[in-house]
């Protein structure tokens, strides 16, 4: 419905436009003035006009009409004022669906009248809502066809609404990090209402799995987040030994040793491996490099766990390699030519400049580039899903299966998830963990590269 | 003191300790470039592994087994204006036992083991083909019915005859009839067209990419319709009109930040503010594509603000020495000169969109939900999270359809690349 208001209220504003073209090109033939802006600019205006007011009480509308109905039918609906936040949801839920027609039980009376009060408001609403998105369209419509003057200044208006837009727009960036920031604060203020923050902090226990309903078995829970980051640690440490060496040796062999023709060839085919969607990779972990670590294992008399943490985080090693080859290649393309031709002027081998020189000399900026990618490894999330293990565990052996934050997230919001029950909670709380880390590591990692570049 | 006592003895070069000492440093130096060559090929051949297991196990999921099966429905009790209620089950069933010799007086237990060489939903299939076209209801016509995952495995050669019938999914008897119909020549393994133009089933057989292609599709665009005007706004913004203080400067860093933000944090964010606080509906692709749009915008910023940058400044000055407004100058002449290059990094930007698994997950895009969706705000997966469905599903015939749906995944990527690749060839210029 509001998807064809969008698009009937988008068609309605370019024939305004032109109609706006049109009555301002026929004016200045009979006023026989020099008009100040041309009249595509009067006819924009209009557009703009029309348009644009229409368009922010349609998005008003879009995101703020469940809540009113909501809002509504719970008022409406006898002794909801008793229920708790959990019941009252779960009631709205029963009278959408029953305002669909879909009914689970035998209805009771007053959830058909709620339901139809439901189905009333929707269709009030959509008349509602054509109703104010029209006044608003024709009431825009009319002013700007009123002020086709000469004198009036429709390119200044048209520009300040652009200029408008764009400020606009590039405040969302900031927006978007305030509304990340403020509603992980706010879901973990109430998770740490329920649990306190240094049990959350420092417990050693993580068994997240207590019942949302009163009828489920579950355990009893505890909120320690602390093995849940040292398994972390652990696949994220798998993740760098095999992209670190592997990132800085391919770097070093692309920008010292190959040809120009070897390079156009191997660079973009690396890249590759970062352009593979991460659920390729998880799939791959699960499919073929688990069973093969587990069976090499075995052949060493080693037992290693089906999910286990060196699967997982040397696949995500190896989607890092591009990261670390590249950010190293920036690197050591920083470093002076002086340097390295000094170091062969003194008869060092090609192998000697790069190790005693050219190392020494970018490893401010690899450095940065191995935080950064240590950051991606923390943050990444569908390989460990797919491939690391549930249960968190504190251990140092790589071939036990241990838990990441990433995959806790997800596993504590895939399914039932109440905003009041601390199960749903903790995900935010170790959400805002995981963006602090990586915040962090990311600031440091960029004022590392940064400080080092003011060096040369 | 003379000068030549000072000096220190004048080295040997070709003295034997010498030579070996440069051999050595000669062969650290060959070492180093072999560490580099085996890094270099254990990424590449990591890659190669990558794609291979892929395609051999997902190529055989692009065929499906099906048996032709010719049934004659004229003579059946069906009610031509009312189609949906005849009794399909007993019908198709009937039809099924005509295909083989003697099939009536099998023993309801092998019937049953029979049936079951057949898809569950065989009885809907020929319902279906009926209701659309009811012609065939006058005589009789082949339909092509699925076989069902354990046999469509046997007939690929993925389930081991010589196993014991203990250890494999299909039992003897089965196998008996299923070589029957083969030798009768109704067995044929066509392209599975069904992997594109049916949704998500409990079925491996049936189940398809449908619903999660066109998801994706939707997620897109609205993350484009999103992302694109107004990131290329706000790059406009910074690099040309912002003042350059702090608030500007706070923008830029944030954009910066932004980029590095954990995607699952995006999620959350859609979680808590868009299901949570403006009540929009879950797993709907309206709520995906905004998801994805805030992960897409600092991408398209960043390459917007480097393709301006890129234009030289004579360009604007020619415009505007002409009389042109600073409006005019940059949104005639140079962002059209910039679009080639900005229009690049957006497919690419849309292309990781695609790819992004975690936020969509958390939004709910991970239903079970068996019909296509028809607009934004409907239920729906995405070909990512399907991936992921199915990865998790127990049934054998998935792991080949994983596999599958992530060779059409990548090839969708690869086309998207392309593209941008072939427009930045062709269109953009180097000033």
């Amino acid at each position: 419905m509001a998807g064809w208001t969008l698009l009937v209220l988008f068609l309605v504003s370019i024939a305004a436009a032109f109609a706006g073209l049109f009555r301002a090109k026929a004016h200045q033939v009979s006023a026989g003035k020099q008009f100040h802006s041309r009249p595509i600019y009067h006819g924009l205006n209009i557009a703009v006009w029309t348009g644009v007011p229409a368009f922010i009480f349609l998005l008003l509308w879009i995101l703020t009409q469940g809540a009113i109905n909501d809002y509504f039918v719970i008022a409406s609906y006898p002794g909801a004022e008793a229920l708790s936040d959990s019941e009252r949801s779960l009631l709205l839920s029963e009278v959408r669906q029953a305002a669909r027609g879909n009914f689970f039980t035998d209805p009771t009376p007053q959830l058909l009248a709620a339901a139809e009060h439901l189905k009333s408001l929707h269709s009030l609403g959509a008349y509602a809502m054509i109703a104010v998105v029209a006044a608003l369209a024709v009431v825009g419509a009319a002013l700007g066809m009123r002020v086709i003057r000469p004198e009036y200044r429709a390119r200044h208006s048209v520009e300040r609404s652009m200029t408008i837009f764009m400020l606009v727009s590039s405040t969302i960036a900031i927006l978007t990090t305030l509304g990340i920031v403020l509603s992980l604060l706010y879901e973990s203020w109430q998770f740490f209402k329920l649990v306190p923050v240094h049990e959350f902090l420092f417990g050693l226990r993580w068994e997240p799995q207590i019942a949302i309903r009163a009828d489920q078995v579950a355990g009893q829970g505890a909120f320690g987040a602390v093995p849940v980051l040292w398994g972390t640690a652990v696949v994220a440490a798998c993740a760098m030994i095999v992209a670190v060496p592997v990132g800085i040796m391919s770097a070093i062999y692309l920008t010292e040793y190959a040809d120009e023709r070897f390079r156009a060839v191997v660079k973009p085919l690396l890249e590759i491996l970062a352009g593979i969607p991460t659920v390729v990779y998880g799939f791959f972990a699960v499919l073929t490099v688990a069973p093969l670590v587990r069976s090499l294992a075995q052949s060493i008399g080693i037992d290693a766990a089906p999910n286990s943490a060196i699967a997982a985080g040397g696949v995500m090693g190896v989607m890092l390699i591009p990261f670390v080859s590249s950010l190293s290649d920036d690197a050591f393309a920083a470093v002076p030519r002086a340097m390295r031709e000094g170091s062969y002027a003194l008869g060092a081998t090609k192998g000697e400049t790069i190790r005693k020189v050219l190392l020494p000399a970018a490893l401010p900026g690899i450095v940065g580039g191995v935080l950064l990618s240590l950051s991606r490894a923390i943050g990444e999330t569908m390989i460990v899903v797919m491939a690391a293990g549930l249960i968190a565990k504190m251990t140092l052996n790589p071939f036990e299966s241990v838990t990441t934050v990433t995959v806790q997230i997800v596993t504590l919001l895939i399914g039932d998830s109440e905003f009041d029950n601390p199960k749903t909670l903790a995900a935010f709380a170790l959400g805002l963990l995981l963006f602090l880390i990586t915040l962090g590591l990311n600031l440091v990692a960029l004022r590392t590269v940064r400080k080092y570049r003011e060096k040369y | 003191m003379s000068v030549a006592a000072t000096l220190p003895e004048p080295v040997n070069w070709q003295s034997d300790a010498m030579k070996a000492r440069r051999k050595a440093r000669y062969a650290a130096d060959r070492r180093l470039q072999a560490y580099g060559m085996i890094a270099i090929f254990f990424a590449l051949g990591f890659l190669a592994i990558l794609v291979g297991t892929l395609t051999a196990s997902g190529y055989k999921a692009f065929v499906q087994t099906k048996a032709s099966v010719q049934l004659d429905l004229s003579g059946a009790d069906i009610d031509a204006d009312n189609l949906m209620d005849a009794n399909w089950r007993g019908i198709v069933r009937n039809g099924l036992l005509g295909q083989l010799d003697g099939a009536a007086e099998l023993s309801r237990q092998d019937q049953r083991e029979y049936f079951n060489l057949f898809t569950s939903s065989a009885p809907y299939i020929v319902r279906d083909m009926v209701i659309r076209n009811p012609a065939l209801l006058e005589g009789e016509a082949v339909y092509d019915i699925p076989l069902s995952d354990p046999l469509d495995q046997l007939a690929k050669g993925e389930i081991d005859r010589d196993l014991p019938e203990s250890r494999r999914r299909v039992s003897d008897v089965q196998i008996g009839f299923y070589d029957r119909l083969d030798e009768r020549g109704i067995i044929s393994q066509p392209f599975n067209w069904g992997l594109f133009t049916n949704a998500d089933s409990r079925f491996p057989e049936l189940a398809g990419l449908k619903g999660a292609i066109s998801g994706s599709f939707w997620a897109l665009l609205v993350c484009f319709l999103i992302s694109f005007p107004v990131g290329i706004a706000a790059a406009i913004y910074l690099e040309e009109f912002a003042p350059k203080n702090r608030l500007t400067d706070v923008i830029e860093i944030n954009i910066n930040n932004l980029a590095a933000v954990p995607s699952v944090v995006f999620g959350l964010l859609g979680l808590a503010v868009f299901l949570g606080w403006f009540g929009l509906p879950r797993s709907a692709p309206l709520v995906g594509g905004m998801v994805l749009s805030l992960m897409t915008l600092p991408t398209i910023i960043i390459v917007t603000r480097a393709a301006l940058k890129s234009v030289p400044s004579a360009i604007r000055e020619a415009a505007l020495g002409i009389g042109a407004s600073k409006h005019e100058a940059i949104l005639h002449h140079n962002l059209p000169l910039a679009m080639p290059t900005i229009l690049t990094g957006t497919i690419i930007g849309l292309a990781q969109a695609l790819g992004e698994t975690a936020p969509l997950l958390l939004i709910g895009m991970n239903a079970f939900i068996t019909s296509d969706p028809g607009g934004v705000m409907e239920a729906s997966t995405a070909l990512p999270t399907q991936i992921y469905i199915w990865a998790d599903s127990p049934e054998r015939g998935f792991v080949a359809r994983t596999s599958a749906a992530i060779l059409v995944l990548l090839g969708f990527l690869v086309l998207m690349n392309t593209a941008a690749i072939l427009l930045r060839n062709r269109f953009e210029r180097r000033w």
